[in-house]
């Protein structure tokens, strides 16, 4: 077994229930996730990725298949005989303890003396620039504080994972910018493995190495950042990451037609049949009639930088294109215009 | 460990854990119950307790009594008067504890977050005061030199005291007062739930204040006036202690007619009979209570 | 003319004015009890000013003490020991999901809020009675057997509801902190639930200390509780000496209260 894997998941599946009654969570999930690696598992409410993130922490037990943790098979283990540790969404933090206590308590349950518990609270306090408020109660803390004890509690006894559940989920859009920075910080200081749960997109193309995008209880696409976005294996994975515009074409003699007529020149990996076009709104551009692909402005949002156009080609297909706002001059609704597509991705219909 | 044994297991550890209070239960509370019930269909003993002989006497004596000389037999109107009077007594309290009960239930949701806590405890230092001494409060307040009666004659309002202490009168003034926190803690709970932005809506579409009330507030609130209205009503059916203080004796409910039949010499299979049936209206009240609610929950 | 007021949607019509009744005729009748507890004189119905004489020739009674030393054995012991196997239920009933025959626990653990207690009463009064016949045993345990049980939903209720307040995660996170199951519950469990015990104790304490109807008819001869003794006191004069053993009762049940309420708004 490759020794370079921290978790490797072998057709992990969760069933709920039993009978007709039985739910999905989680099903057949083949996943390897190296040491040392950002994993985030991303995906809608409901898609599976916290299941698997708790099956992973020991609190639920797979129905079917394997984990294993640098090799061991921990699948029956529980979660208190795991060196993984867990940052919880709500952070739960003990509410009857200090701070300092709070972090302690991992190493103390271990049997590790007090000047050692001591002394380690104490460095992963100040890695987490908490060290002022070892003595105060987890209420007593802001809900960005909260959050970094949270993590210096997890971080303290030194697991080989850490499983992070949405845990930036409470905090308000500033502050979740900052610690986004923070977790890839700690994560690049202390050098463990981070699996991190998100339904947000752009934090999962921001923070992480890798990303596994699940829906349905199905792992879809893994990849880093740069491949989900430029190369989605579907068309969930293309219109979940960032804004995407989906047209209907048919290929014949190695070239797309689209529902106007107008042909693009893409490149194809199949050769017949019909297909679906996802096309980035940055892919298109407006340019003067007559020049590109006739259409007719229905929308616009200015959103500052940029602007979005909604533009309704000749077959009745709506078409959202993303252009800076100072570049270029300002179309109005009724404007006939024509477009100009770059980058397509061509999927499976 | 697959899902099933899971929950077995919860089960098991439920039920487990649950024993002690049940063991303790089924021995000082829900069993002896049982026992009731077969006293009620044994044959009344000598001087007091049964005899191990299957009767129906004490049933038939809940409701109807024979002439000693010939036997015939005729309905017991003494009964029937304990009875009667217990239902009124225990409807008319009801319906003032709701009366008074609900504006003090809005009165206190209504207040400011700060203070609301502070009105809510005024509620509940009655609830948890021992209900003798409240009745003998009201007792001190009703009787003849009490407080009312002083006041009205100084007053020159009356020239006599009038005798409250002792009649039916006392007994509702009497019920009425100890069970009013019961009414309000179930409303306060139901209005304390309640959107306020409701009403906003009610006025914007044109009602009044009374229709607002009506069509919007006591519907909503409806779990609520169930809930009080039952924790009022079940322990007033069943009152002891305030008719045997307040009423003297003389103006009996059906917890005094029981506590009779239980003296030397009494008939314990009819005070069984009698409280079997107290047990079963308070039943029926509960599971109509629980019909009705579950019934609202679903509606939404 | 009338002053414009602000129209506020909360009023409703005499409400204000019914509530404040309200409280005026709940508090009338205990303020004129407190205050005729430290009547001067012989007479009921008349002041004879200020005195605590009632509440030295209540405590000089012999009678009064035998009472209330047995009245407070009784509740603490009913307190400790409902308080105890409520806490055994509670941690049985709640957080760990539904499972067969929970309704059925529910319905005889709260049994003793629904039924009235003069059914109990009776109830309690023919089978301890055969007992005694049997046993010829006809001290307290009686009492305090009867006390416990109906004291159980009392404590049960705060509780439970302390347990569905905590956040199961505190669990999960000790267990995913290394504790086992019996630390989890030593470092987390206990201590967070703590104030809920202390408050079901405490109410559990209060309702033992109040209750009249079961006690007077499960009690032994000589085996007068508080309560008993000021009712059985009843079927003469009303004197003072019963105000003032009420104001004190009165008195310990508001600092119970207070201390109820400490306890369970300490928890954010």
């Amino acid at each position: 077994m490759n020794t370079n894997v921290a978790v490797d998941a072998q057709n992990v599946g969760k069933i709920y229930g039993i009978g007709n009654s039985a739910v999905t969570a989680l099903g057949d999930v083949s996943l390897s996730i190296q040491k040392g690696e950002f994993f985030t598992l991303l995906g809608p409410s409901g898609c599976g990725k916290t299941t698997l993130l708790r099956c992973i922490a020991g609190f639920e037990t797979p129905t079917s298949g394997a984990i294993h943790l640098s090799g061991r098979d921990i699948t029956h283990t529980p979660p208190n005989a795991r060196p993984v540790n867990t940052v919880f969404q709500s952070y739960a933090l003990f509410p009857h303890l200090t701070v300092a206590q709070n972090v302690g308590f991992g190493l103390k349950m271990l049997g590790k003396p007090a000047d050692e518990v001591t002394k380690s609270v104490a460095r992963v306090l100040a890695l987490v620039k908490l060290e002022e408020f070892a003595d105060r109660f987890p209420q007593q803390l802001s809900g960005g504080q909260q959050q970094r004890v949270a993590l210096a509690r997890a971080l303290a006894p030194e697991p080989e994972v850490l499983l992070l559940d949405e845990p930036l989920s409470a905090l308000d859009l500033k502050l979740r910018k900052e610690m986004q920075s923070e977790l890839k910080r700690l994560q690049t200081e202390t050098g463990i493995t981070f699996i991190f749960v998100t339904h947000d997109q752009e934090e999962a193309l921001t923070m992480s190495d890798r990303i596994g995008v699940m829906s349905r209880g199905a792992l879809l696409q893994v990849g880093t950042p740069h491949e989900i976005y430029e190369n989605p294996a579907d068309r969930f994975v293309a219109d979940f990451i960032g804004e995407t515009n989906f047209l209907e074409g048919t290929v014949a003699d190695g070239k797309v037609r689209i529902g106007t007529g107008d042909v693009l020149d893409v490149a194809l990996k199949v050769q017949t049949g019909a297909v679906t076009l996802a096309i980035r709104p940055e892919q298109v551009s407006i340019v003067p009639t007559g020049s590109g692909i006739a259409a007719k402005i229905t929308e616009t949002t200015y959103m500052g930088t940029d602007t979005h156009y909604t533009l309704a080609l000749d077959d009745g297909s709506d078409i959202v294109a993303r252009v800076q706002s100072n570049t270029t001059q300002a179309h109005k609704v009724g404007d006939a215009v024509a477009i100009r597509i770059g980058t397509v991705q061509v999927l499976q219909s | 460990m697959s899902k099933p044994s899971g929950q077995r297991s919860k089960g098991v550890n439920g039920w487990l854990l649950s024993t002690p209070a049940l063991v303790l239960l089924l021995l000082a509370a829900s069993g002896p119950l049982l026992i009731v019930a077969a006293y009620s269909v044994m044959e009344k003993g000598d001087y007091s307790g049964v005899r191990w002989v299957l009767s129906g006497e004490g049933w038939f004596r809940v409701l109807f009594e024979r002439d000693i000389f010939d036997q015939t037999v005729s309905l017991a109107d003494a009964n029937l008067s304990i009875f009667w009077r217990s239902v009124k007594l225990s409807i008319a309290t009801t319906l003032i504890t709701f009366f008074l009960g609900l504006p003090t239930a809005w009165f206190i949701a209504t207040r400011p977050a700060s203070s609301r806590a502070f009105w809510l405890f005024l509620i509940t230092i009655p609830f948890w005061t021992n209900l003798l001494i409240r009745t003998f409060a009201i007792m001190e307040v009703i009787r003849n030199q009490g407080i009312l009666n002083t006041a009205l004659m100084k007053s020159g309002l009356i020239s006599e005291p009038i005798q409250i202490l002792y009649t039916d009168t006392a007994v509702l003034i009497g019920m009425a007062y100890v069970y009013l926190p019961l009414m309000v803690l179930p409303l306060y709970a139901a209005v304390d739930r309640f959107d306020f932005k409701l009403i906003e809506a009610g006025y914007d579409l044109y009602a009044s204040r009374w229709q607002i009330l009506r069509r919007v507030i006591l519907p909503i609130i409806k779990p609520g006036i169930i809930a009080g209205s039952i924790l009022v009503f079940i322990p007033s059916l069943g009152a002891y202690v305030t008719p045997r203080v307040l009423g003297g004796g003389k103006n009996m409910m059906i917890g005094n007619f029981i506590e009779l039949q239980f003296g030397q010499g009494q008939n314990w299979p009819l005070g069984a009979a009698l409280s079997t049936v107290l047990l079963l209206v308070v039943l029926v009240s509960l599971v109509v209570y629980t019909r009705v609610s579950s019934r609202d929950n679903q509606d939404g | 003319m009338a002053k414009p007021r602000a129209f506020d949607v909360t009023t409703l019509p005499g409400f204000t004015f019914i509530a404040i009744l309200s409280f005026v005729l709940l508090y009338a009748p205990i303020v004129t009890l407190v205050v005729y507890s430290f009547n001067g004189g012989n007479s009921v119905n008349q002041w004879g000013g200020f005195s605590l004489e009632w509440y030295v020739v209540a405590f000089n009674n012999a009678a009064v003490q035998d009472a209330t030393m047995r009245s407070l054995i009784i509740a603490l012991w009913a307190a400790v020991i409902s308080t105890s196997v409520a806490t055994l239920a509670a941690l049985g009933t709640t957080r760990r999901g539904k499972f067969k025959g929970q309704t059925v626990i529910y319905i005889i653990i709260n049994q003793p809020l629904m039924v009235p207690e003069i059914v109990t009463a009776v109830a309690l009064l023919i089978f301890f009675s055969s007992v005694k016949l049997a046993t010829g045993y006809s001290g307290l345990g009686y009492l305090i057997l009867a006390h416990s049980a109906f004291c159980i939903p009392f404590a049960y209720l705060p509780i439970r509801a302390r347990l569905e307040g905590m956040d199961t995660a505190m669990e999960t996170a000790a267990a995913d902190l290394y504790a086992t199951p019996l630390q989890t519950f030593r470092y987390v469990t206990l201590p967070l639930l703590l104030p809920g015990v202390i408050a079901g104790a405490m109410l559990a304490f209060i309702i033992s200390l109040d209750n009249v109807v079961i006690t007077e008819f499960v009690k032994s001869a000589g085996q007068d509780t508080l309560p008993t003794y000021m009712l059985g006191q009843l079927r003469r004069a009303l004197t003072p000496e019963v105000n003032a053993i009420s104001t004190t009762l009165l008195a310990l049940t508001i600092f119970i209260l207070i201390a109820f309420a400490l306890v369970t708004k300490k928890r954010n």
